[in-house]
């Protein structure tokens, strides 16, 4: 009886994800295929965008390097938000759209990172500077590894979740901070060598791939979130299965 | 093949435990360490394992086949933890295991049909239940040959059922001409075994031992 | 013997990331150093190599209080000491510090020639760093072993095991550090602490396992 009882809780439980994977089962191949459409139309204008007059084919850099950061803001935010939701509704999804964000969004902000010192090195004769806006992505990506090292570190998914759904919202109120902090201890001691690109003047004829690459990157995330998530679903079934495999083979065995 | 302890006397942080203390079993035979908590059971075990030092005595094995001279080299040690890693399958755990000790007995599969564990062997040990994760230990006993198995609470989170499977494989290895210690509160199922009774205060009397001789 | 490299191996590979710990805390080590100096390229550019050797020093010495604590916690401590008539236990000791390099410091030498971008060093001095590294960093995997046995039976011997061991890593570092500066400056010598570097490791692959095994055999409890 309690068995049942128990058995029936579970289904209900996993009524969520179950209706999540069967969802994602059907959009994916849609998502994946408009990625790769839009991805192609923003590859395609990039590479017929004139090179800047100042700074040659370089500039094509920024037609991905931009995109990427964007998104490893986007995305820990998305993060973020799910952490709201693992810690004020407890939604079942939100841990898991949590923790399958935390490698992409790591990923794009080492892309960011990777594309902004390839195009830093022609332009500012080095890979890498401490400024203000470099330093607080890469302290963004130190978080990112941080909190993927504590997911894994702790194997039980309900003790890591409110875990990291906290970690994930202290380093959101945190990041402004930093970015804040870094802005004054940059201009402190280096106030002339803050580069950027201005954004309001930028060409049309630039502005156009990059909104396109933008839109593409975007899908693309959206596509391997949902992609991490069924696999994070997955992932956990095979752990409860494993655990039913155990008891079941003990019951046999008394028998 | 005879296991002999002379002597022998052994404490742990300076207090002895016990001393005097006699006991020869040849191959075939069981020893069974009984006594209450704190006499010196499991400092006995690990003395005669090689793990603690002797305060006094002898320990030698007479006869021992080749490569088992050393009384260190010739035992099986299950002590109250089990030596396997959480994160490795039980598989995993017991063929390193094997290739470590060496001297292959039986194949880990089969080893594992012994212990009623053939269906799970691919699973993380982590998975495991209490009982299962001691099963899975006693099969490391199974798969690498050892004449002498020193046995440290065997049976502790083993059921009904798998103590007297337990209490078979013991038998075998009985019957293989091995010898067996044993630090138990309980009966093991044993035909006949010897019992060494450990008082505490160093009293230590052979029960069995003394009426056969 | 070949099987227990495999087993640590295996361990550190899939037990909770603290490979990606070690990288992490190397990470940040490194990270950290801009805001505590300033952002001068030129300064960092100049201190870079040692910074990268305090670096993995301290990243190096973060994983290796678990080197035998692990093993001692789940029992199979006992049965690896009780091998010892097979298998010389210094050579247990070697197999499993050499595991626990592969897994948790190559890592950080591999990772090393990164940072030295971010400290704006020289191709020179980072090749020449990361070749120190990856020649000294063993020698702080041994010694450190003899920490972890020492302190294998402490119930939170983690933050022990690094006091102990870093005045003993000096040399270690002193080496490292001359030798990555001497391949970039010109009147310093690369050659000659490049291979004391090398010399004091071969030492520790004798002394440490030694010394690691006696500790570990009178720790038994």
């Amino acid at each position: 009886m309690s068995e049942a009882v128990s058995k029936a809780g579970r289904w209900i439980d996993l009524a969520n994800p179950t209706r999540f994977i069967n969802f994602a089962g059907i959009v994916l191949p849609w998502l994946a295929g408009i990625t790769l459409l839009v991805l192609a139309a923003g590859l395609w204008m990039s590479f017929q965008a004139p090179d800047d007059y100042q700074q040659g084919s370089t500039v094509k850099i920024m037609f991905i390097h931009v995109p990427f950061a964007w998104l490893s803001m986007m995305c820990y935010t998305i993060m973020s938000i799910s952490a709201i939701g693992t810690l004020v509704w407890r939604h079942p999804l939100a841990d898991v759209s949590a923790k399958a964000a935390a490698p992409i969004g790591a990923a794009f902000t080492a892309l960011a990172l990777i594309t902004g010192s390839l195009w830093g090195k022609p332009m500012w004769g080095t890979w890498w500077v401490w400024d203000a806006r470099l330093t607080s992505v890469f302290v963004l990506f130190l978080m990112y590894l941080g909190i993927i090292a504590l997911t894994r570190a702790m194997d039980d998914p309900a003790k890591s979740t409110k875990a990291t759904a906290i970690l994930t919202l202290v380093g959101f109120i945190n990041i402004p901070i930093i970015k804040f902090s870094v802005d004054w201890w940059n201009t402190l001691h280096q106030p002339a060598s803050v580069i950027r690109m201005g954004g309001p003047t930028i060409h049309p004829s630039l502005l156009w791939p990059l909104l396109v690459m933008a839109i593409g990157f975007t899908l693309l995330f959206f596509t391997l979130h949902m992609m991490a998530m069924r696999n994070e679903i997955w992932r956990r079934r095979v752990v409860a299965m494993r655990r039913i495999a155990a008891r079941s083979a003990e019951r046999r065995g008394t028998q | 093949m005879r296991l002999v302890a002379e002597n022998l006397a052994g404490g742990r942080g300076g207090e002895i435990l016990f001393s005097g203390l006699n006991f020869a079993l040849s191959g075939t035979e069981a020893l069974m360490i009984t006594g209450p908590n704190g006499a010196g059971k499991s400092t006995l075990l690990r003395i005669i394992a090689g793990l603690l030092e002797k305060t006094e005595g002898h320990i030698r094995l007479d006869g021992a086949p080749a490569g088992f001279e050393n009384v260190d080299a010739a035992c099986h040690y299950l002590g109250h933890l089990n030596a396997m890693k959480p994160v490795l399958t039980v598989e995993e755990n017991l063929r390193f295991w094997q290739l470590f000790h060496g001297i292959a007995h039986i194949t880990v599969a089969e080893a594992l049909e012994r212990v009623q564990l053939g269906d799970i062997g691919h699973l993380p040990f982590a998975y495991l239940s209490t009982g299962q994760k001691r099963r899975a230990s006693i099969a490391r006993l199974l798969i690498s040959y050892r004449p002498v198995w020193l046995l440290d609470e065997p049976t502790a989170g083993l059921d009904k059922t798998s103590e007297e499977q337990f209490a078979g494989l013991m038998r075998d290895h009985l019957k293989g001409g091995g010898i067996v210690i044993a630090a138990t509160h309980l009966p093991l199922g044993l035909d006949n075994p010897q019992e060494l009774v450990m008082g505490g205060n160093g009293h230590v009397r052979t029960r069995r031992w003394e009426a056969r001789s | 013997m070949l099987s227990l490299f495999l087993r640590d191996t295996r361990l550190g590979l899939r037990a909770g990331g603290g490979m990606l710990v070690g990288i992490l805390f190397f990470l940040a080590i490194i990270a950290v150093v801009p805001f505590g100096v300033g952002p001068d390229l030129k300064l960092l550019g100049r201190i870079g190599p040692a910074m990268l050797w305090i670096g993995a020093l301290l990243a190096t010495l973060l994983g290796l209080d678990r080197l035998f604590q692990a093993d001692r916690d789940d029992g199979s401590l006992d049965l690896l000491v009780m091998a010892s008539e097979r298998y010389m236990l210094a050579l247990t000791v070697l197999v499993k510090c050499l595991a626990h390099w592969t897994t948790s410091v190559l890592p950080l030498v591999v990772a090393s020639p990164l940072l030295g971008l971010f400290m704006n060093m020289q191709p020179s001095a980072i090749g020449a760093t990361t070749l120190t590294l990856l020649v000294g960093t063993p020698a702080i995997t041994l010694i450190g072993a003899v920490g972890a046995a020492v302190a294998v039976a402490l119930p939170r011997g983690g933050l022990l095991v690094s006091v102990i061991i870093l005045p003993l890593t000096i040399p270690v570092l002193i080496f490292g550090v001359s030798a990555a500066y001497g391949a970039v400056e010109d009147p310093a010598p690369f050659v000659a602490p490049f291979l004391i570097l090398i010399a004091i490791t071969l030492f520790f692959t004798v002394i440490g396992p030694l010394a690691a095994a006696a500790a570990l055999k009178s720790s038994a409890d």
